[in-house]
């Protein structure tokens, strides 16, 4: 009997093998590095990967995309996928260093990274950056106008560029609503001056953005804008416990709405960062021909970034605020209001 | 036919003293061998239940062979992946020789990668015949010194080293964190926590650069068989290796032997916290070329696993550890190829372990691998 099931599952085995020998072949292939987060982060790999995902529907490409679980993985990731794709897209400012090795020892495949810019460019890289401060600008007037302890938080994954300007953003907007309404509304989590703030220093602990968040609650906020990826998910557990009237989250990345529905009351609003429309975009340019290595910088007015609908919400913002968040971001594209310092 | 069997016992006798025996042998390699088998059978069976179809099944695991070993890159890969795992769990397998479960590997790796690091960016004048031995020294010195805070405690005090060692694990992530953050370590120009890179007079060189740039598996490897050789022989030729092992078979005897069994789990510890401190200056000299948060990546955590399934022997941890880094190593070429998630490779793994962990249960599903009890009738079927 032990014989017959030994002998039944090495045909099995083999017969998958067999099987599996007959591998497809597509003209086109786009391959996507995640970082630490996964591509299932309801934030940023997740919308790069979208941006496959689109451009596998319209253009006829493949997409594939490589989970990195450790920074070891990165430059080990990129290796494995060398030769096989057409552009390998990398996805996160901690992906810089091992992008640029990479593209500089293998010149003729294509790259393109988010988050990252290099100084000088490297030709056959094409960064995507994005002018996210311009809608984190939008969601601090937002979330200073709706406070009722007059009280903001946020906190980061860790102090990198592509996070702090969040955080620049959304302080700024709240400074800018003080300064428009000489109101005292305070934000918790993030000094633009001396660059420091509150940082869970991962991508991925769901409990730290539930600790951070009742950390941030204990002092009074009740809107906080976590930025770190699938860590606000945690921030958006405690929000739901709380209820929203106690505490609400400003999503980021993506429209966390739509996202993660589950909790999707708990968003007030979401900065958005559209880069599935930038890797569409870079993903058509390699495919037709016309890729070039340099930068593309995704702004309001691009609609690169932007800040996503109320959604449930929508009733208890007031329509004042509302046209005034409409102005301020068309004085922000016609460059009249300043998001920076 | 009873020729045979007196035979076969008189051989078995004679193997018995000549060697160590056969039962050893089936432990050390054919059990973890079918564990293996019976292992990727039941990741197949996970697969289907989460919906993937047999031809891309077949396909991950054919990828899993040529990730691993199928060519000069996958075998590079598997190497660079195993030689940290290794060195940790040659650090393991002495403290569980002695009777002490370490889980502060993590914490030793952490520290000693960050004391190599600053070693190296520090003294970037040194030449490479000095500094790299150094940077390997201080890891290997702040790993050993950072293990036996967990030693000690236990010797004066007898707070368990489990629990010692996993807040002493915690306090080194926190300490990273902090120390990259100082403007001496931090890399100029960032703000974000990381540090300085090392200058290449401290790198570990890499051993296939010449053939192509991408292939990254670096001497580490020698320092990984010199560790092999060097804590077998610590283990098994040496009087202190002897009070070590004779401490974790029956620490009462051993002190009543007028062993020194406080000077025992110092030593013990310190010398596991060495084999990590290196395992860390290994990645952040070999791979990374500098430190981050979470450079250690859990390295620390999968040792513990590497180091039971090879049976605390030094032979069998080394094998564990190409075992491990060859699933990393082909966990990605499935990810590549096939699509699977690399949560798989996880699961895999796992099975694995507990496969090893139940030798009854192998030698049940997989009877006509072993040799049955000789006194039977009928000899070995």
């Amino acid at each position: 009997m032990k014989h017959l099931r030994s002998n039944l599952i090495a045909t099995t085995v083999a017969a998958a093998v067999t099987l599996g020998a007959a591998a497809t072949a597509s003209a086109f292939t786009a391959c996507q590095v995640t970082d630490t987060g996964g591509i299932d982060d309801n934030s940023f790999n997740q919308t790069a990967w979208k941006g496959v995902q689109d451009a596998e529907a319209q253009l006829g490409i493949d997409g594939r995309f490589l989970e990195s679980q450790a920074e070891t993985d990165y430059e080990a990731n990129i290796n494995s996928l060398l030769g096989e794709c057409d552009i390998i897209l990398t996805i996160g400012f901690l992906l810089g260093d091992a992008t640029q090795t990479a593209a500089e020892a293998n010149p003729d495949q294509k790259f393109s990274i988010v988050d990252f810019a290099y100084d000088p460019t490297i030709p056959n890289v094409l960064g995507q950056v994005y002018a996210t401060d311009q809608a984190a600008f939008l969601a601090g007037y937002l979330a200073a106008g709706m406070s009722e302890t007059g009280i903001l938080g946020t906190f980061g994954g860790i102090n990198i560029p592509p996070v702090t300007i969040f955080m620049d953003g959304f302080h700024a907007g709240a400074m800018y609503y003080n300064e428009q309404k000489s109101a005292d509304v305070q934000v918790l989590g993030w000094n633009p001056e001396s660059r420091e703030g509150l940082f869970t220093n991962n991508f991925e602990s769901l409990d730290d953005g539930r600790a951070f968040a009742q950390n941030l609650y204990d002092e009074g906020a009740d809107i906080v804008l976590p930025v770190a990826g699938p860590v606000g998910l945690g921030s958006a557990a405690l929000a739901d416990e709380l209820g929203t009237d106690a505490l609400k989250i400003i999503g980021v990345d993506a429209d966390l709405y739509l996202t993660d529905p589950e909790k999707g009351h708990v968003y007030l609003t979401s900065i958005m960062k559209n880069m599935d429309s930038t890797v569409f975009q870079v993903i058509q340019s390699a495919k037709d021909g016309t890729f070039e290595g340099g930068v593309i910088v995704g702004t309001l007015e691009s609609g690169g970034v932007g800040l996503a609908p109320y959604h449930d919400m929508d009733a208890i913002v007031s329509d004042e605020l509302k046209a005034e968040i409409d102005a301020i971001k068309a004085g922000i594209i016609d460059g009249s209001i300043k998001v920076g310092m | 036919m009873s020729d045979r069997t007196n035979l076969d016992d008189v051989t078995a006798k004679l193997l018995e003293r000549a060697a160590p025996g056969r039962t050893q042998f089936e432990d050390l390699v054919v059990v973890p061998v079918f564990a293996v088998i019976a292992a990727l059978f039941l990741g197949a069976l996970t697969m289907l239940a989460t919906g993937v179809d047999l031809p891309t099944i077949g396909r991950s695991f054919i990828a899993l062979g040529v990730g691993s070993f199928g060519s000069l890159n996958a075998i590079s890969e598997t190497l660079t992946a195993a030689a940290p795992l290794t060195l940790a769990g040659l650090g393991l397998a002495v403290g569980f020789r002695t009777g002490l479960f370490n889980i502060g590997a993590e914490g030793q790796i952490v520290v000693g990668g960050l004391a190599a690091v600053i070693v190296g960016f520090s003294l970037p004048g040194l030449p490479f015949a000095v500094l790299m031995p150094l940077c390997l020294l201080a890891g290997a010195l702040v790993g050993a010194a950072y293990a036996s805070i967990a030693g000690g405690l236990r010797a004066a005090t007898g707070a368990h080293e489990v629990i010692s060692t996993i807040m002493l694990n915690l306090i080194s992530f926190r300490l990273l964190d902090y120390m990259l953050r100082r403007p001496w370590v931090q890399k100029i120009g960032r703000d974000d926590p990381i540090s300085k890179s090392v200058p290449e007079n401290a790198e570990l060189p890499k051993l296939l650069d010449w053939i192509d740039p991408n292939l990254r598996v670096h001497a580490g490897i020698f320092l990984v068989l010199i560790a092999v050789f060097v804590v077998y022989w610590l283990l098994f030729r040496s009087k202190i290796g002897f009070e070590f092992r004779a401490s974790g078979a029956n620490p009462d005897a051993a002190r009543y032997a007028g062993m020194h069994s406080k000077l025992i789990i110092v030593a013990a510890m310190a010398t596991a916290g060495a084999l990590a401190g290196l395992a860390g200056a290994n990645q952040v000299l070999g791979v990374l070329g500098r430190a981050t948060p979470g450079f250690s990546s859990g390295i620390g955590f999968d040792a513990i696993a590497l180091a039971l399934l090879g049976r605390s022997h030094p032979v069998g941890v080394l094998l564990a550890g190409l075992l491990f880094g060859a699933l990393e190593a082909g966990g990605r070429q499935m990810q590549v190829d096939a699509g699977v998630s690399i949560d798989l490779i996880g699961i895999i793994q796992a099975l694995i372990i507990v496969f090893i962990a139940a030798p009854l249960l192998v030698r049940a599903i997989f009877p006509w691998g072993f040799r049955k009890p000789v006194n039977k009738a009928g000899g070995r079927s």
